[in-house]
């Protein structure tokens, strides 16, 4: 299943790019509405880019009101990606999408800056969303952390039903002048050097919890995808590359089909684990020439 | 429709400091003048907005400042090469205007040539334009536009503004928008602001417009100022002991804080 990450692209500005996904997720919803950071918001680096966006969005009633109507006319699974500053700001806004039509899952932005990471943090978010709705909950980390493994377990144990791996990693880009390019001064870094972080992470994750897992972070191939999927994740969801490549999703889904048949897979998800090693249904499904 | 296309490059000549970028067309739409395309610049992550220039029937052209590697990258394409381009993008021009006046500022001269053309079809013949450059050197750009009045620094281009009422179409450095705003209310200006995706996926291009933030790529880059908008300020100006485009004096060219030629 190809999603595109959360923040990377505006289903509304861009329906044919939603469509060619398999699903559809929002930018981060906040309760109340926020303009974001003040500019500049946006620096590319060598391997990848530096954004401050901040979080920019209508707020609750106003994507509930607005929003959410004509995402659900493009009658494609929808993800909102929900975001806080305190537990019970997690709580309202999953209590209010719990009875809306066209949602799939949520998806907990662990990963704001201004929210607490400890891993207790995020055991009393996912547990208080846990108690406000039945969508599926996907809890969305940051790779910044050296236990992801635990990160994992607790949100498990807290009553999430999936992880979404990986958010951005803080970084700096200095101008001409050596002053920070952005605006706030740092900002997230994405884009093809996250690469080798999404997937260690995905790999820990996937060791410690048997969650499905929605890889994302510095996917620019077929190939990057089915990394992921061998590494763990069950979906995969593209994010800087949408920025550059909009019709990158069906290139990935051709690259992926070809790139599992060079390894004698029925199907791209028949890597699943594979890098793990241990998981019984990857061995049964691995094709002779991989099976010493 | 945001698909890409991918062009070859037909040519690529210098221009006093700039190339003009000519990519034999395809069937790529030109659209209106004043909207863009996001190139990809060989060897970045992320493409570049550029104006369109010129379109022929067989070529789309660019002109481009090699400011940083970006636009150096693709100053650098030569004729064979291949590139994509997604576009056209934004809201261009309104070509609706009784007495067109275009108004351009160093690399701002960009998307007049293609302008004035348009306007020309629409039958009232090649529209009067005044530019501003900060060198002669700069000023060899002004061939692109044919019989238009030049001005080199410590001039403004503000200082060539007739007195008669005129729809100034523009584009340049934010200063000369900033004085353009002051001077000529309901003008049309193209604003610049960094870009990631150029079609409104990353909110990365917001200016203030009306006191709220807007992406400019999907509402500009053409505002209008007339009446209800607000300004748009783009946070490049803001940045304090950021020299300006047009303030650095002329035959110093290259000591201009915008100015990372090498
Ligand atoms: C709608 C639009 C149309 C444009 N049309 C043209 C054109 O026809 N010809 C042309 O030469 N350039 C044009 N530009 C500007 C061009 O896109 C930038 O100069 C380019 O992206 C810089 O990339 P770089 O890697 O060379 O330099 P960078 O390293 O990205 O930038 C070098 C310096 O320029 C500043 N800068 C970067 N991008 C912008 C920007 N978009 N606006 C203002 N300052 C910026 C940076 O902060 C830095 O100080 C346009 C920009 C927009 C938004
Ligand atoms: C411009 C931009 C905006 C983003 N906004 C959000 C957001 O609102 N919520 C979120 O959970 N992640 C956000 N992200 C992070 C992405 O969803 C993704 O986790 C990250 O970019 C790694 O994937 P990539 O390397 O493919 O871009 C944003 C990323 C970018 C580049
Ligand atoms: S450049 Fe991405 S939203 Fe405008």
């Amino acid at each position: 299943m190809l999603l595109n990450a959360s923040g990377c692209l505006d289903a509304l500005s861009a329906p044919e790019v939603a469509r060619s996904l398999d699903g559809y997720v929002t930018k981060t919803i906040t309760p109340e509405p926020r303009e974001g950071n003040p500019p500049v918001r946006i620096a590319e680096t060598r391997a990848g880019m530096l954004n401050s966006i901040g979080l920019a969005n209508p707020g609750r009633e106003r994507f509930l009101a607005q929003t959410l109507p004509r995402l659900r006319d493009l009658e494609l699974p929808i993800w909102v990606s929900v975001g806080g500053f305190s537990v019970g700001e997690y709580a309202e806004t999953c209590a209010a999408l719990d009875g809306e039509d066209g949602i799939a899952a949520i998806e907990l932005n662990l990963s704001c800056p201004n929210v607490d990471e400890a891993p207790e943090g995020a055991i009393e978010i996912v547990a208080a969303c846990r108690e406000a709705t039945d969508l599926p909950l996907y809890a969305k980390l940051s790779p910044a952390t050296w236990n992801m493994a635990e990160h994992a377990r607790a949100v498990e144990f807290a009553g999430a039903d999936g992880l979404s791996l990986v958010n951005t990693l803080r970084g700096l880009a200095l101008d001409r002048n050596l002053r920070p390019t952005l605006g706030t001064g740092g900002g997230g870094y994405s884009g093809p050097a996250l690469k080798p972080v999404a997937l260690a992470a995905v790999y820990a994750c996937a060791n410690a919890v048997e969650l499905p897992i929605v890889g994302m972070g510095g996917v620019r191939t077929g190939l990057d995808a089915l990394e992921l999927i061998a590494a763990g994740a069950s979906s995969v969801a593209l994010g800087t590359l949408l920025f550059t490549e909009p019709e990158a999703p069906a290139r990935i889904r051709v690259e992926l089909a070809a790139e599992a048949a060079a390894r004698n897979l029925a199907h791209p998800l028949a890597a699943r684990r594979m890098a793990l090693g241990s998981s019984p249904e990857s061995v049964v499904r691995i094709g002779n020439e991989f099976r010493k | 429709m945001v698909r890409r296309r991918l062009h070859r490059v037909a040519g690529a000549e210098p221009i006093g400091p700039y190339t003009l970028l000519r990519l034999e067309r395809g069937d790529s739409e030109p659209g209106e003048p004043g909207q863009f395309f996001m190139l990809e610049a060989p060897g970045r992550v992320l493409p570049r907005p550029m104006s369109l220039c010129l379109a022929t029937r067989a070529e789309l052209a660019f002109l481009i400042d090699p400011i940083g590697p970006g636009t150096s990258a693709l100053c650098e394409l030569e004729q064979g090469e291949e590139l994509h381009l997604l576009g056209p993008l934004g809201h261009g021009f309104d070509l609706a205007v009784e007495r067109p006046l275009l108004v351009g500022g160093g690399i701002g001269l960009a998307p007049l040539p293609f302008l004035s053309k348009r306007l020309a079809r629409a039958g009232k013949g090649r529209p009067p334009a005044i530019l501003g450059f900060r060198s002669e050197w700069h000023a060899e750009a002004a061939a692109l536009l044919p019989d238009a009045e030049v001005c080199i620094e410590p001039t403004f281009v503000t200082a060539l503004l007739p007195d008669e009422r005129h729809d100034v179409l523009a584009c340049g450095p934010e200063p000369m928008l900033v004085a353009l705003r002051v001077l000529v209310p309901t003008a049309q200006l193209a604003w610049e602001s960094p870009m990631a995706c150029g079609y409104g996926a990353c909110h990365g291009c917001v200016v203030e417009l009306d006191g709220e933030l807007r992406r400019l790529c999907v509402d500009g880059p053409v505002l209008r100022h007339g009446g209800t908008h607000g300004s748009p300020t783009s946070p490049l100006l803001r940045r304090a002991g950021t020299a300006s485009r047009t303030r650095a004096p002329a035959g110093r060219a290259g000591d201009s804080a915008w100015s990372v030629r090498p």
